[in-house]
């Protein structure tokens, strides 16, 4: 068991090294150089003074040094948990730009995602044996389910905030609000959470529901349940046992599918000014804010590692051939 | 329990404790002494000016600094009227030429105010002023260097700096320091390092201005009234909010949406489609209490020229005739109703700001200007030695008004047969073309409002030209010596010889119209749009006495009448 973790760990910080990289990378090749961006938002009318801004703002962004050296310094800061210091909202560093978006994005994601595919995985399997249930579901399931985001966001944020006005939809908390421990300011935190949270929701579920109706219909019809109901076993056992096998792709699915639903999350966070790591990442890009993206991303890769990793160990718990592959692997 | 409450119970603790975490955070990151909910009848929202979190407030870092930092806060010597051409005494009570030395009586009675605290840290002195102007001259870096370029040295007796010139002082340059450089606290500023003095994220202000900063939240920044402001006592300017809010700029159908909501009650960005909303031209559904500057067209005032960059580095864009071709086939009439639906004003061959309309020769003007003619440009077109090139025309992507202007624009060329096609970079990538002098042909607003049409014309003629056009000068890269000589001269007149200025610009005007280096095509506006629900008597062209300059955009705030409109608005 130890062996299979040490590799699977082993293959994680091999993809985080990888992706780390790349990150590092890829705003470098963007096109444009920011500091001449950011510089030129002076509209200085000297070449001279322009000269000596430049050259002050290269340093202070610490891109005064060879390539190979920034990407150095790039670990090294990675190390001791220094992302350096955000081109667009100078002189803020990274660190503190993305701790303060986060939790916005996991009070959107966390409960999207765990929810989205435990009752999607739920509803599906009841969809599966109950014909009401299956035509209702399943059409309203596909509906959502290749719904793009940003249309689900857009239409939401229409009828439900700008028709019918139930919902604020801008921004994490009523404007004029400074955050505070009142029960006003929690109300308000939940209702502008809501609308941008069930577009995340209402697009997974409809993916975890028609997937696991399909899978739990498929293990209905297998040999081991048609023996199990050969030998008398109660309908409601031969499900349970179809229940838990039909899970499985679906917990694979679901370590696959968190870079989609994190991408998701980008627009739909735009789409409502939600503040979190989506909105940033939006501004980021268009301000060409290198050591933000870059911030972001490792974040983000990091996220995903560990959200993977914890799949694997839950898949071992629910999985019992797995362990005993692995106890077979030992003796 | 069973597996399934289990689960049930992870996914609700999961969705419990990721709803709390924010609010831990946020809680932790409330500034003390801020307001917890901002009362919304004693509060004016104001946005459309800030498009990054607030947590910049140094004047002098003009990348990053939040709005209000230079007006609310820190303030310049004089105020600019760009609607009368006027200055307006500020922190100097008065200022003057006497041979080569400039002499500035600075006002008495100024605070310096701590924020948020609201504690008087001292008097505004002369050492003050002589501290500002001296930081400005010393540092190569700083941003109003070039504007103190012929200051040889200040001298400080009691109020009264007087500045010494060398021999020809460049009275353009150092009139816009007057109106536009923020005056900083001699005491904490020259504690920090050259470096951090441009750097620092200066979030508790020591300034002179109306308002304190009260506190800051990811999206929003939010002031109290000064208690000890001058403004006051002096010229008697009392605002009648307690708190004004400026909110961080998202998109534009959130901004009009926040606008309609009535949660913003001064919006300065640009929402397509307003003036249907003004003049109820929906079905007749005016019911949105929204007020403009000028009640009808053109709405807004204008704030800078759009120009046409053509790249005069590259064939045909280098050929005069070619140049004049593209202006005589651009029909700017059908940008301003069908893009703009009237919210702008197209701009006169010359192109300077309407404010600037004494400055205009209009014989030149008539004799030597281009109008809208597809059947002169194809004959300019035929002398221009154009040979079927695919040319380009860029704006930046997601600048909506400017896209849909380029598609008529090139709409306009194909049919008189030069071959455009619009591309819309993102913003870095465009400014990278422009400053490098990768492109063929784009849009641009640099030449901004201004006191004089000096910079205008500097903006256009610039010499020499870089690898890199890296300040926002001529980026058509232009050369014309004789033009460059002629705005050089311009710079050493004095303003109150105006008879000399208007003689070198008639002439710089008629070789501008003669070659049209970059092709004036409209004013775009200063987007104002105000929401009468909490507030009303927003400044307006129909006043008598209410017209100032509603903008709170850098560069307008802390240099034009801005904080007069402000001082102006009663409750609804």
């Amino acid at each position: 068991m130890i062996g299979y973790f040490a590799r699977k760990l082993g293959t994680y910080v091999l993809a985080f090294f990888l992706g780390a990289t790349i990150d590092w990378g890829i705003p470098r090749l963007m096109p444009g150089n920011p500091v001449q961006i950011y510089v030129a938002k002076f509209q200085l009318q000297s070449p001279g003074a322009w000269e000596a801004l430049n050259k002050l703002f290269t340093k202070a962004f610490g891109l005064n040094v060879p390539v190979w050296k920034q990407y150095l310094n790039f670990w090294n800061g990675v190390i001791h948990w220094n992302f350096g210091v955000s081109y667009t909202q100078f002189p803020e560093p990274v660190s503190h730009v993305i701790f303060s978006a986060v939790p916005y994005t996991l009070a959107l994601l966390v409960p999207a995602i765990t929810l989205s595919y435990v009752l999607g995985n739920r509803v599906g399997a009841m969809a599966a044996r109950r014909k009401a249930l299956d035509n209702t579901i399943l059409p309203v399931g596909y509906f959502f389910q290749a719904m793009p985001y940003a249309w689900l966001a857009l239409a939401m944020a229409f009828f439900l905030g700008a028709y019918y006005r139930w919902f604020p939809i801008g921004g994490a908390y009523a404007q004029g609000m400074v955050p505070n421990a009142s029960w006003s300011f929690v109300w308000s935190l939940i209702s502008h959470w809501f609308l941008p949270f069930m577009t995340v929701f209402l697009v997974s579920f409809g993916g975890w529901a028609i997937g696991m109706r399909n899978l739990v219909i498929y293990e209905l019809e297998t040999d081991y349940s048609r023996y199990l109901r050969s030998l008398g076993a109660s309908e409601r056992l031969v499900r349970r046992y179809a229940y838990r096998n039909a899970v499985l792709p679906q917990l694979s699915g679901l370590a696959l599918q968190l870079g989609v639903v994190i991408g998701g999350n980008i627009v739909t966070e735009v789409v409502f000014n939600y503040p979190g790591l989506g909105n940033l990442i939006f501004k980021a890009i268009s301000g060409e804010d290198y050591f933000l993206l870059q911030g972001i991303f490792l974040f983000i890769i990091v996220g995903v590692c560990i959200a993977n990793f914890l799949i694997d160990i839950i898949y071992v718990l629910v999985d019992p051939r797995t362990r005993l592959s692995m106890q077979g692997a030992q003796a | 329990m069973t597996k399934r409450t289990r689960a049930v119970r992870l996914g609700t603790a999961f969705t419990a404790a990721a709803l709390v975490a924010p609010l831990i955070n946020m809680a932790s990151s409330a500034s003390a002494g801020a307001q917890a909910t901002y009362p919304r009848n004693e509060t004016l929202y104001t946005s459309g000016t800030a498009y990054n979190p607030p947590n910049n407030f140094n004047p002098n870092d003009l990348g990053s600094l939040y709005t209000g930092t230079a007006g609310l806060l820190y303030e310049p010597l004089f105020l600019y009227d760009p609607i009368h051409n006027k200055y307006i005494p500020w922190l100097a009570k008065s200022g003057g030429w006497q041979g080569t030395n400039y002499v500035i009586h600075v006002r008495s009675g100024v605070q310096w105010v701590a924020s948020p605290s609201g504690a008087v840290k001292g008097a505004l002195t002369g050492a003050d002023v002589a501290f500002s102007i001296n930081l400005a001259k010393n540092n190569a870096a700083d941003p109003w260097n070039a504007n103190v370029s012929t200051v040889q040295g200040v001298s400080v007796s009691g109020d009264t700096v007087t500045v010494h010139f060398s021999k020809t002082p460049a009275y353009t340059s150092w009139q816009d320091f007057l109106w536009n450089a923020p005056i900083l606290p001699a005491s904490t500023w020259s504690k920090l390092s050259t470096t951090d003095q441009l750097t620092t994220a200066n979030t508790s202000p020591v300034a002179t201005g109306p308002m304190l900063l009260a506190s800051t939240t990811n999206t929003q920044a939010c002031f109290s009234v000064n208690p000890h402001w001058w403004g006051t006592a002096q010229l008697g300017l009392k605002f009648r909010f307690k708190y004004l809010c400026d909110e961080e700029n998202s998109t534009n159908n959130q901004e009009l949406s926040q606008l309609l909501a009535t949660n913003i009650d001064w919006s300065n960005n640009f929402l397509p489609g307003i003036s249907a909303l003004v003049n109820g031209a929906l079905g007749g559904n005016s019911g949105y209490g929204i007020k403009t500057y000028y009640p009808t067209k053109p709405y807004m005032l204008s704030a800078n020229t759009v120009w046409l960059d053509l790249n005069t580095t590259k064939a045909p864009m280098n050929n005069a005739n070619f140049r004049q071709a593209v202006a005589h086939a651009i029909n700017t009439q059908q940008i301003e109703s069908s893009v703009y639906a009237g919210t702008v004003q197209v701009a006169s061959p010359v192109g300077l700001l309407p404010s600037l309309k004494s400055y205009v020769n209009n014989s030149v003007q008539s004799k030597y200007g281009f109008k809208y003619s597809p059947a002169l440009a194809k004959q300019f077109l035929k002398k221009s030695g154009y040979k079927g090139q695919k040319l380009t025309l860029e704006v930046p992507n997601g600048w909506t008004d400017w896209m849909a202007g380029i598609d008529v624009i090139a709409q306009d060329l194909n049919a008189i047969g030069i071959h455009v096609t619009p591309t819309y970079p993102q913003y870095a990538t465009r400014e990278s073309d422009l400053i490098n002098g990768t492109y063929d042909m784009a849009l641009d607003n640099n030449a901004g409002i201004d006191a004089t049409p000096w910079s205008y014309f500097q903006r256009i003629y610039n010499l020499p030209i870089l690898k890199q056009q890296s300040a926002t000068l001529n980026w058509a890269r232009y050369t014309d010596k004789t033009a460059w000589s002629l705005v050089q001269q311009a710079a050493t007149v004095p303003l109150s010889n105006t008879a000399k200025l208007k003689s070198i610009y008639s002439q710089l005007e008629q070789r501008f119209l003669q070659s049209l280096p970059v092709i004036p095509l409209w004013y775009n506006g200063a987007w104002f749009q105000g929401q009468t629900k909490y507030w009303t008597n927003y400044p307006s062209s129909t006043s008598p006495t209410d017209q100032y300059t509603p903008i709170m955009w850098h560069g307008w705030l802390g240099a034009m009448t801005t904080i007069y409109a402000l001082a102006n608005l009663k409750p609804a």
